[in-house]
């Protein structure tokens, strides 16, 4: 969808932000959040696509307000209670429901490596045809979805070339609304900064994106 | 910081009330809402109340853990492994290989995942690693414009600079400025390339070796190698910077 969150090219952000000596979480809730979003996404009821969406459709106001671990903390509220591990009372009162069922933890301490590797399947599968091959010139679709999308909207009707096939993976505009893995090729495409951004851009400079079949076309 | 609009009254009692009740299962409760661009000194602005999202992250922490939907032991693990054990020092360690054997160079460009794993660091957001490589006359950015992805096995969690407005927004526009912010000037002659990281590809720069060290060890070209050369906001200097990043 055509949010916030779709930052490329976007002005007026002000200067980055450093931060010397940066802790890896600044609060110990932090650290919490983190661990446990990936903790329930073991579970598997939702994907990380799923949860890429979560995020883009906040109202962009709170997007750009909320800290990276105030929006992760929104979301995770916000999935226990859409996918049913928790109901809106018991998260309004912070205790389990009388009588409601005790589950068992997926991820412990003795699956914690397995649930490290996020279950991306190889991206190797002959089965799956490349629609493009490296060299070829390509557009980028114009298309603007409101579901969850990964082509970002700068690249939106810009020509470029295929410079690397990364194999196949599965598709997040589908695969973020359960709608299936519909597993395809995805490529470096490589856009000049001209092309992108105009004559006022330096000749020599280049943006590469990663692009699904899907949102290539012929140029 | 500003109110979330759908906490009630009655229900920051309540969370007040877990915080107070709550011994143990989650781990000490601190408030550090307004931690970024602080440091981290005891002394200043020390507050006994939590605040609302440290709150709000016991309370849900609770629930999940009573419910048995989590293993707060795992948790903690997995907290520890991100604050301890996964970080810029093992990218710094493939880099510094990569500069002293050729021959694991060429495997690195070719096959990163492989060639990472060689080195003991795999899995989590690194699945599937492309690293590409700094010379005199190219230079590389990596930046995701859309979210936060980021190579963690050989980089850790990215840094708040990295998933703010201002980086994800200027990388692919304007990289040569922020560049400039970082106090990397780049000849016009030198081809910028920027990476952005739409799908599962997580990158990570090769950053060119600096000239006169010829003679230091692959621990001691590690200790040279920063986080933000590998992102490629940086060059590597020849002299250590002080610790990482």
């Amino acid at each position: 969808m055509n949010s916030v969150h779709d930052m490329g090219g976007q002005q007026g952000m002000g200067p980055v932000e450093y931060e010397e000596h940066e802790p890896v979480f600044h609060a110990v809730w932090e650290g919490r959040v983190y661990a446990l979003s990936r903790a329930l996404r073991a579970w598997r009821k939702w994907s990380l696509d799923t949860d890429r969406y979560a995020l883009e459709v906040m109202p962009p106001v709170d997007y750009l307000r909320m800290s990276y671990y105030e929006r992760w903390l929104h979301r995770l509220e916000q999935q226990v209670v859409k996918y049913g591990f928790v109901s809106r009372d018991e998260l309004q009162s912070g205790r389990p429901a009388p009588g409601s069922a005790r589950a068992n933890p997926v991820f412990t301490l003795a699956t914690a490596d397995r649930w490290q590797n996020r279950g991306i399947a190889s991206s190797q599968d002959p089965k799956v045809p490349p629609r493009f091959k490296v060299g070829q010139r390509v557009r980028a679709r114009n298309i603007n979805p409101t579901g969850h999308t990964r082509l970002p909207r700068y690249a939106r009707g810009k020509s470029g070339a295929i410079v690397r096939d990364h194999g196949v993976y599965l598709f997040p505009d589908t695969n973020a609304h359960a709608q299936g893995e519909k597993r395809q090729h995805v490529y470096s495409v490589r856009f000049t900064a001209r092309e992108l951004w105009g004559e006022a851009a330096s000749p020599r400079d280049s943006v590469h994106l990663d692009m699904w079949d899907d949102y290539l076309e012929r140029a | 910081m500003a109110e979330p609009n759908d906490m009630s009254v009655d229900r920051r009692e309540f969370l007040k009330g877990v915080a107070a009740g709550a011994a143990g299962a989650a781990g000490p409760v601190t408030a550090n809402a307004h931690a970024a661009g602080h440091g981290h000194t005891d002394d200043h602005e020390h507050q006994d109340v939590p605040s609302d999202l440290a709150l709000r992250t016991k309370a849900l922490e609770s629930l999940l853990v009573e419910k048995g939907l989590v293993d707060p032991a795992a948790i903690d693990t997995l907290i520890d492994m991100m604050e301890t054990k996964v970080g810029p020092r093992n990218g710094a360690r493939v880099v510094a290989r990569a500069w002293v054997d050729p021959a694991y160079k060429k495997r690195l460009l070719d096959n990163a995942p492989a060639a990472i794993a060689e080195l003991g660091y795999s899995s989590g957001q690194g699945d599937h690693m492309v690293v590409v490589e700094n010379g005199p006359s190219v230079h590389n950015l990596i930046v995701c414009t859309l979210c936060s992805c980021y190579p963690w096995p050989v980089l850790g969690l990215p840094p708040v600079w990295y998933k703010s407005a201002p980086y994800r927004s200027r990388a692919v526009i304007d990289p040569r400025g922020v560049l400039r912010e970082f106090g990397t000037e780049l000849a016009a002659d030198v081809e910028v390339r920027v990476w952005d990281s739409t799908a599962e590809l997580r990158y990570l720069v090769l950053p060119e070796r600096p000239v006169g060290t010829a003679s230091l060890s692959e621990e001691q070209l590690a200790a040279l190698v920063t986080r933000d050369a590998m992102v490629g906001v940086r060059k590597v200097m020849p002299t250590p910077s002080g610790g990482y990043p």
